[in-house]
């Protein structure tokens, strides 16, 4: 996989930011202190309570690509769980233990002659309830403006190359849906369970940008 | 093409298809003021409080360079504050205020 | 007698479409790249309140179709190099359609 890190002339809509930065480290910006202005404010007008944001941002803590994962295993291993998930997906995140969530979750399955990959190009909406935080790049200019025009090139570019015979789907999540990639189970899997499998399944397959091997 | 961009017709927030350079894989763990303001909208979204409709055009209309030399979450703050505006949640006079008392706290070695 | 809910959906699978050529300003989720161009409904979402009267604070109703339409690449970019069958999928609100004979 092509990562590339410092060495570009950043065009992304997102600044870099060197990881990870503890809070105390940098001055107080203008920005960090409208979060805390605006905070105590809503504290003080009793819209939520101090509890309630540190209670939410563990519950967005403990949401990861782990839980797709755990998804994507099941459908690998049970037809009928598979059958549902790509009927219904919220159901479906519901009967493997999870959220429904939010909004309605499209899940589009690649297979030997499509491959899907998903984008947001007018912000940045993405199945955070099953995935977590999405990634920095997926928010980005260069991400939201390229993918739908010259996908194979973007993906090239995540180091996955996709045959000419194999049809590729971009899916624009510009409204009330979000989606999730269900990949291919690699080869040479058989008799895996669900934990095995699941170790194998990255966000990145899930957005669409990456496919699994069983390496 | 590269006039596209300039086309008046165009957000600058709706950017699929216009050029743009690779794309960097980098990420970032994020800082704990970030997850903060994902809380808080998070808190307000489910309170039924404010929509994400009005967030969103909060954000479409920062101005390109603004919505260009802002961070994420810079973004996302600001909205959820011209937000709260609007809906009459807090004033401007309330805001500014309190950012200054936290300027000065900080300023004060808090 | 009270409003109606939702709008009635206009179109279904299959049906070839075109989105409008316009440009308003405002909060619009029909992005630019897919003004004018023409597809085929992948399917019918559900019915949603209008996302362009939320940003505003008003409540979006009665409620609207949203469809999924498919476009392919090669009529959205006229120098498109990928692969013939490519596609992009649009969630598209129903006052951005038109039906394309």
């Amino acid at each position: 996989m092509s990562l590339k890190r410092h060495d570009h002339v950043h065009e992304s809509s997102t600044p870099y930011r060197h990881p990870p930065r503890p809070d105390l480290d940098d001055a107080l910006t203008h920005h960090k202190a409208m979060e805390i202005a605006l905070r105590e404010l809503l504290i003080e007008k009793g819209v939520f309570t101090a509890d309630d944001v540190r209670r939410q941002v563990e519950d967005m803590d403990s949401r990861s690509p782990a839980q797709g994962a755990r998804v994507v295993a099941k459908a690998w291993t049970d037809p009928a769980y598979k059958k549902l998930l790509l009927t219904d997906g919220g159901e479906a995140c519901a009967a493997a233990g999870f959220e429904r969530g939010p909004y309605k979750l499209i899940v589009v399955e690649n297979t030997a002659d499509t491959h899907n990959v998903v984008v947001c190009t007018l912000c940045s909406c993405y199945p955070r309830w099953l995935l977590g935080l999405p990634p920095d790049w997926y928010k980005s200019r260069a991400y939201r403006s390229r993918l739908v025009r010259e996908p194979r090139a973007v993906l090239r570019e995540f180091g996955t190359e996709i045959p000419n015979h194999v049809t590729v789907r971009v899916h624009d999540s510009t409204a009330d849906m979000r989606y999730l990639v269900l990949p291919q189970r690699p080869p040479a899997t058989e008799g895996w369970d669900e934990e095995r499998l699941a170790a194998l399944v990255t966000r990145d397959a899930m957005i669409g940008v990456s496919v699994p091997c069983a390496a | 093409m590269p006039e596209a961009n300039l086309d008046p017709r165009r957000s600058h927030h709706d950017m699929g298809g216009l050029p743009a350079g690779p794309v960097e894989a980098s990420e970032h763990d994020y800082a704990l003021w970030e997850k903060r303001v994902d809380a808080i909208l998070s808190l307000l979204f489910k309170k039924g409080l404010m929509t994400v409709d009005e967030m969103r055009r909060n954000i479409e209309s920062l101005g390109p360079d603004a919505y260009d030399r802002m961070s994420y979450y810079e973004r996302w703050i600001e909205a959820a504050a011209r937000t709260m505006i609007e809906r009459g949640f807090v004033t401007v006079d309330e805001l500014g205020r309190k950012m200054a008392e936290v300027q000065s706290r900080a300023d004060a070695g808090a | 007698m009270p409003a109606p809910e939702a709008v009635q959906a206009r179109f279904r699978e299959g049906d070839r479409v075109a989105v409008r050529n316009a440009y308003p300003l405002g909060h619009v989720r029909t992005p630019f790249y897919a003004r004018g161009k023409r597809g085929v409904v992948e399917r019918l979402c559900g019915f949603y309140p209008n996302p362009e009267e939320l940003a505003y604070a008003r409540p979006g109703l009665p409620k609207e179709p949203l469809y999924r339409v498919r476009f392919r690449q090669s009529d959205l970019w006229p120098d498109y190099s990928g692969a013939p069958r490519d596609t992009v999928d649009i969630e598209i609100y129903q006052h951005w359609l038109e039906g394309a004979p």
